[in-house]
């Protein structure tokens, strides 16, 4: 080994090709965060352009012929002699309707999914009973069977029930528990330090006691980041709610884009409509994500299964 | 009744199972498993056994399933389209993973050498936030062949205009550059993260050695960043071989069968001619590829090794 000296001897000569390596990777940086960045200005763009004007300055960077009827279009603010005016097809659309519908099934899979794991994972790291670590095995292969697998079969039970076009058809999958969400809090509920649930229990507290007002207060952290994964992963669904919830009245975003871009014409698609259709998709995320985006960036490394 | 000898070395006199079944600790975790027990049970352990046994029948939902062996497997190997759709998958991910993969580990670096601003980090995960339904529209709309913004750039800097998603040779590659941009900065913040885990002694000793920035990267950074690498692959090709979305959006397996991938396949067998059994046998197959590739990388990777000791 040679001295510490030697680090400072051999800065100088070092400095010039660092700052070429700076450049060359703000650069690069700069570069992405423009492809990452541009296309979503280019939806504003579009959603905020009257359909004629676009067509006419395709290359134009800012929106063209100001309007915000597309947004009030695709609300089902308009009639529909405007809508067809503005380049909607005429049918009807009305995203307040699969907004809420979105906000419904998100809200109940999130909270349901939250509560319902941790308790199990309360159960797996916390209490004794037979069989617990067999249990906790046959859980993890869950993990690993991708959703392509159990798709067909969870299809036909929900229309077995005749759950097909109901809230509960479109959650019931995912409300009481997934794999993943057991295992990564069962994951950090073995972390936690003992001696508090002792004291309390010594207190004559009973095991749901502890798990209320012990655990769950003090797992606030990981039991955020665990809800906002769901949420992301819920919102963000499409094949299922396709499967089991083309009807309107439960229609979420995801499927509710997927037709109005079946359903707009081949030849000269409503583009404009359809990217005020997806802005308004998108805002819920966006706001979460003001808000929390600090703690997804921060969590990112346990997010990988989704 | 039978006890573990383990537990019979801890205590003294063991108790038996049924006590144990019934004792206060026990009854308590089964009523806090109870809930996820039930939704276990329901949508993942007896689908995958339902779905086993479908795959081993005709069934178009109208009438009763019949049970015909292991004729739609049979059928599956025959059918030019099965392979067929195996081929473009595999075209997707060889598209899809390398270079994203690259990408990733390239961006992580030069973040870590300039910058560790939330903002940017916070800009590089939003596409992967958002459902691949509305990327997917995102750029239907940007790669249009004839309002495109990417065609009116093409057209500007004096490249000709091109059909993109249109054609059946530019669709898949097309298909994977959409995923790239969705989670390629996702990806990086998972290598960024990896990065700085690496002791910054040993970038110190290495200097100190004289070696260069590419020798650096070589032996100390990549072989460090391994147990990340192990995951990001075996978590991006099991999630690619499974691509829908996408495609469901932007070319409903076409133009022909270019984008046609097996889950695209299966979607169309199971949802559009009702062959229930024989699109649980394609599904029960793409399982097993995926374990198969699974394993394979890592083997290849020697996932259960560290190089950090």
């Amino acid at each position: 080994m040679s001295s510490r000296t030697a680090i400072f001897s051999q800065s100088h000569p070092r400095k010039i090709k660092i700052t070429w390596g700076k450049a060359l990777s703000w650069t690069a940086i700069i570069l992405t965060l423009i492809i990452i960045l541009f296309p979503f200005w280019w939806v504003v763009r579009t959603s905020l352009s009257t359909q004629r004007e676009m067509l006419a300055n395709p290359e134009s960077i800012a929106p063209v012929g100001l309007t915000t009827v597309n947004y009030a279009r695709v609300l089902g603010q308009v009639d529909t002699e405007t809508a067809v005016a503005a380049g909607g097809s005429g049918q009807q659309i009305n995203f307040w309707l699969f907004l809420r519908n979105s906000v419904i099934v998100t809200v109940l899979v999130v909270v349901g999914q939250t509560f319902f794991s941790a308790l199990a994972a309360y159960a797996f790291a916390r209490l004794k009973f037979p069989f617990r670590d067999k249990l906790f095995f046959v859980y993890l292969t869950g993990l690993m069977v991708p959703a392509i697998v159990t798709l067909i079969p969870n299809y036909l039970l929900i229309r077995d029930l005749e759950w097909d076009n109901t809230y509960m058809g479109i959650i019931a999958p995912t409300f009481l528990m997934s794999p993943f969400a057991v295992f990564f809090l069962r994951q950090f509920f073995l972390g936690i330090n003992r001696e508090l649930e002792e004291a309390a229990s010594l207190d004559g507290a009973s095991k749901f006691g502890i798990f209320w007002r012990i655990i769950i207060p003090i797992s606030g952290p990981p039991l955020a980041t665990l809800a906002i994964l769901t949420f992301v992963s819920t919102w963000n669904t499409y094949l299922w709610p396709f499967l089991v919830g083309k009807d309107e009245s439960v229609r979420v975003l995801t499927v509710a884009l997927a037709i109005f871009r079946s359903q707009t014409p081949q030849g000269a698609p409503d583009w404009t409509g359809l990217m005020a259709a997806t802005i308004i998709s998108m805002i819920p995320t966006l706001i979460l994500f003001l808000f929390l985006g600090r703690r997804v960036v921060n969590n990112i490394q346990f997010s990988g299964f989704k | 009744m039978t006890t573990s000898t383990a537990s019979r070395l801890t205590s003294p006199t063991p108790p038996s199972l049924l006590k144990r079944l019934f004792n206060h600790e026990t009854f308590l975790a089964w009523l806090f498993l109870l809930p996820s027990l039930i939704g276990f049970i329901t949508f993942y352990a007896v689908p995958g056994v339902r779905g086993l046994y479908i795959s081993f029948t005709d069934w178009d939902m109208l009438s009763a399933p019949k049970f015909i062996g292991v004729e739609n497997y049979a059928d599956m190997f025959q059918d030019k389209q099965f392979w067929r759709s195996l081929q473009v998958t595999v075209y997707y991910v060889i598209l899809n993973i390398p270079l994203q993969t690259i990408l990733a580990i390239g961006l992580a670096v030069m973040m870590d050498r300039v910058t560790k601003s939330n903002i940017i980090r916070g800009i590089f995960i939003m596409p992967w936030l958002l459902p691949p339904v509305i990327v997917a529209l995102i750029w239907l709309w940007m790669l249009d062949p004839t309002l495109g913004f990417v065609n009116n750039l093409f057209q500007f800097l004096g490249f000709s205009r091109q059909p993109f998603l249109g054609s059946p040779d530019q669709a898949m590659p097309s298909i994977a550059l959409i995923n790239i941009w969705q989670y390629t900065g996702y990806t990086a913040l998972l290598f960024f993260a990896g990065l700085q885990t690496i002791p910054k002694s040993l970038y110190e000793a290495a200097a100190i050695d004289g070696a260069n920035e590419r020798r650096i990267f070589w032996s100390i950074t990549l072989p460090l960043l391994r147990p990340v690498l192990v995951f990001v692959l075996v978590t991006t090709i099991i999630g690619s071989f499974q691509i829908f979305d996408t495609i469901a959006v932007t070319t409903g397996g076409g133009p022909i069968d270019a984008t046609r991938v097996i889950t695209w396949y299966i979607f169309e067998f199971a949802f559009q001619r009702f062959q229930m059994g024989y699109a649980t046998a394609v599904s029960v197959v793409l399982f097993l590829i995926l374990i198969v590739a699974t394993v394979l990388q890592m083997r290849l990777l020697r996932a259960d090794e560290s190089d950090l000791a």
